[in-house]
């Protein structure tokens, strides 16, 4: 097997980049993202429809062929392997979808669906024993044995979501990227899900990367946060820092906008002008400058850096960089 | 502080609703004795889950529920005093977009694609107001600009517009003939929490400006905190909990309503962990006796399943149906630990 080195992080993202070419020229949906997931722990990506994060989450795993960029797991680059090595590299990696309606065959059963990963890579060739690990899976994720012969439509979404859960960890992945888990779920069940992905990672020691545009949920459940604005990764920091002293103008509107369940908590709210502008062939400039309340000239000629304000904390934003590095 | 239960300063009153839906499967049991009302320029917040019956609630108002197989057994609804379910089809027609609209959950789903927005606005105007065709485009121009979007887009099609972008056009469409009532049906769960801002700060604007009574159905505690003036919590289609904002927010009493907040994140103190409500929602065709809770509450006893509970009152508006509580102990509550 390939050199593992313990101390590194295990995944390490360099100048990720997805294009997709549309009749009107490249979009940009991934553009130069990088970052790093120690062991064990959750990456929180967030944002709003069409800033890149499930294509982020899909390019990881090579769902989605990147354009450039590395993903390092565990120190050796996937974006290089070939067919059969990334099949392999597969059992360490894996994904929870979002919509629990559309990502399970309604023809197989719940045994089924859970037992096809260890069948297709001939972890469990032997029909009963495999049967032994679905049901093992099934009471890990919460499952009552009953239901092992029941086809999806006869679940509601939250089993739904527990099979999509079981399916993942059929293999004994390390990572796994949870694409808007409990968003299709109602809170009382949400909060259910929530928990059983916490607890099987402190007992399993996954670590994941947890996509989502619902912030509380994302506070709740990350070590660290992602926030993403149009394919860019504009501020990245420790969960607590990024609520407790966000930088960047976008950030500061997105936990802004949270309408919070408590009738005492007032916060001035910061309103955003217009909407997302497009993702083709965007021009050489800020991306979030046609928004921005801060915009200066310079946003509007050139594009910042993402850069380290303060241990961990990184910033693309000419307002926070002008003060670590003046021009 | 004058009499609550005056009929002129109700804007909507909804008493004992029954509405079922007979399948071929069964029985559907939407609405079971649903009670709500909204005083005039107030706004409440009907909260609760998926299947709780919260759209039916909405859509028995403007009398749009599917028949067959929907069917409204029981109960009355006064809009602005006037019994509806006496009314014709001609002159529902004539109360919907005028007394009373509503707005959809999905505007991807709401508006007619092949046709421009401004006609979609207009038709509206034409059918309830004396205006030409011309007056009521330039009307149908003026309520665009009034929802942010330039009227100069009004021949656009909705495609042709963002998720934010159609939500506001069927807001306007839904303001157009300045109805007294307003249904918003989980009015911004399809938008993104940026746009969800703008667009619940122009309802805030333009409920005031047309002195708008509103229902806003949510799954969302905090969007009521935000915009509503009452709460009604509703689960297997009956209010168990309903009061003004301090009295459920801060006098929870309902052990579903406490299991609603503990469910939810909380941004303050991020290590805690959650509180989910055990269980499922109960199917609608084979609802619980008693109370249908029961089965879900860590505070069930005996009588829970065999006797619906009955209306305990905390203060004159504030009251849940609860078997914890007696006329006492409500007020005091530290019945159930939030």
């Amino acid at each position: 097997m390939s050199e593992t080195n313990t101390n590194a992080p295990l995944l390490e993202v360099k100048g990720l980049k997805k294009y997709f070419k549309t009749r009107r020229g490249m979009l940009h949906a991934v553009d130069d993202v990088s970052f790093k997931i120690e062991r064990g722990k959750t990456l929180g990506i967030v944002g709003e429809s069409g800033c890149g994060k499930s294509t982020l989450g899909r390019a990881i795993l090579r769902l989605l062929e990147p354009n450039g960029g590395q993903v390092l797991f565990e120190g050796q680059d996937v974006a290089n392997l070939n067919a059969e090595q990334m099949r392999l590299k597969r059992r360490d990696m894996q994904i929870i979808f979002q919509d629990p309606f559309s990502s399970l065959n309604p023809r197989k059963t719940i045994a089924q669906t859970i037992g096809e990963p260890l069948k297709l890579n001939k972890i469990i060739t032997d029909k009963n024993k495999r049967m032994e690990r679905v049901l093992e899976l099934m009471s890990i994720v919460g499952l009552a044995e009953r239901l092992v012969n029941t086809y999806p439509h006869e679940l509601d979404g939250g089993r739904r979501q527990r099979i999509g859960v079981a399916r993942a960890l059929a293999l004994n992945p390390k990572f796994i990227v949870c694409d808007e888990p409990v968003s299709a779920l109602d809170v009382s069940i949400q909060a259910q899900v929530l928990n059983l992905m916490k607890e099987l990672q402190s007992s399993l020691g996954l670590t994941y990367m947890f996509i989502t545009h619902d912030l509380s949920v994302v506070n709740h459940f990350s070590d660290d946060i992602g926030v993403m604005y149009l394919g860019r990764m504009i501020e990245k920091a420790p969960a607590e820092e990024l609520f407790a002293n966000p930088i960047h103008p976008y950030t500061k509107a997105l936990l802004s906008a949270i309408p919070i369940p408590d009738i005492h908590y007032k916060m001035e709210r910061i309103l955003l002008r217009g909407e997302v502008s497009s993702p083709i062939e965007p021009p050489n400039m800020c991306r979030f400058a046609p928004r921005c309340n801060d915009c200066m000239e310079k946003c509007r000629t050139s594009e910042p850096a993402l850069v380290e304000v303060s241990p961990g904390h990184f910033v693309s934003c000419f307002l926070a960089s002008d003060e670590v590095m003046p021009v | 502080m004058s009499n609550v239960s005056d009929n002129r300063r109700m804007a909507l009153e909804i008493e004992n609703l029954v509405v079922e839906y007979r399948t071929h499967e069964g029985t559907v049991h939407a609405l079971n004795g649903l009670d709500l009302y909204i005083e005039k320029g107030k706004t409440l917040g009907l909260v609760g889950e998926t299947g709780a019956g919260k759209t039916t609630a909405g859509l028995s108002v403007l009398r749009l529920v599917p028949d067959p197989p929907g069917v409204i057994v029981d109960g009355a609804i006064k809009l602005n005093g006037e019994t509806i379910f006496d009314k014709t089809d001609k002159e529902m027609e004539s109360i919907r977009g005028k007394a009373v609209s509503m707005i959809f959950q999905d505007p991807m789903t709401s508006l007619n694609p092949v046709f421009t927005v401004e006609d979609q606005i207009a038709e509206v105007i034409e059918r309830h107001e004396q205006l030409t065709k011309e007056e009521s485009y330039v009307k149908a121009r003026e309520m665009l600009e009034l929802v942010g979007i330039p009227g100069t887009r009004g021949g656009e099609y909705p495609h042709q517009f963002s998720g934010g972008m159609k939500q506001r056009v069927v807001i306007a469409i839904a303001l157009a003939c300045s109805p007294s009532v307003l249904i918003a049906d989980e009015p911004t769960t399809a938008l993104d929490v940026t746009i969800q801002a703008q667009v619940l700060e122009m309802m805030k604007g333009l409920r005031e400006k047309y002195d708008t009574s509103m229902l806003m159905i949510t799954h969302d505690l905090g969007i009521v905190a935000e915009i509503c003036d009452s709460v009604s919590v509703i689960y297997a289609g009956r209010v168990i909990e309903h009061g003004d904002l301090e009295d459920v927010f801060d006098n929870t009493r309902h052990p579903y309503t406490e299991g609603l907040f503990n469910s939810l994140p909380n941004l303050q103190d991020r290590q805690s962990r959650l509180k989910p409500i055990q269980g499922l929602m109960p199917d609608p065709r084979d609802l619980p006796t008693g109370c249908p809770f029961h089965p879900r509450c860590d505070y069930a006893k005996d009588i829970c399943s065999k006797e619906r509970p009955p209306k305990t009152y905390r203060n004159e508006r504030h009251y849940v149906e609860c078997h914890l509580y007696n006329s006492e102990n409500i007020v005091e509550g530290k019945v159930i630990n939030r």
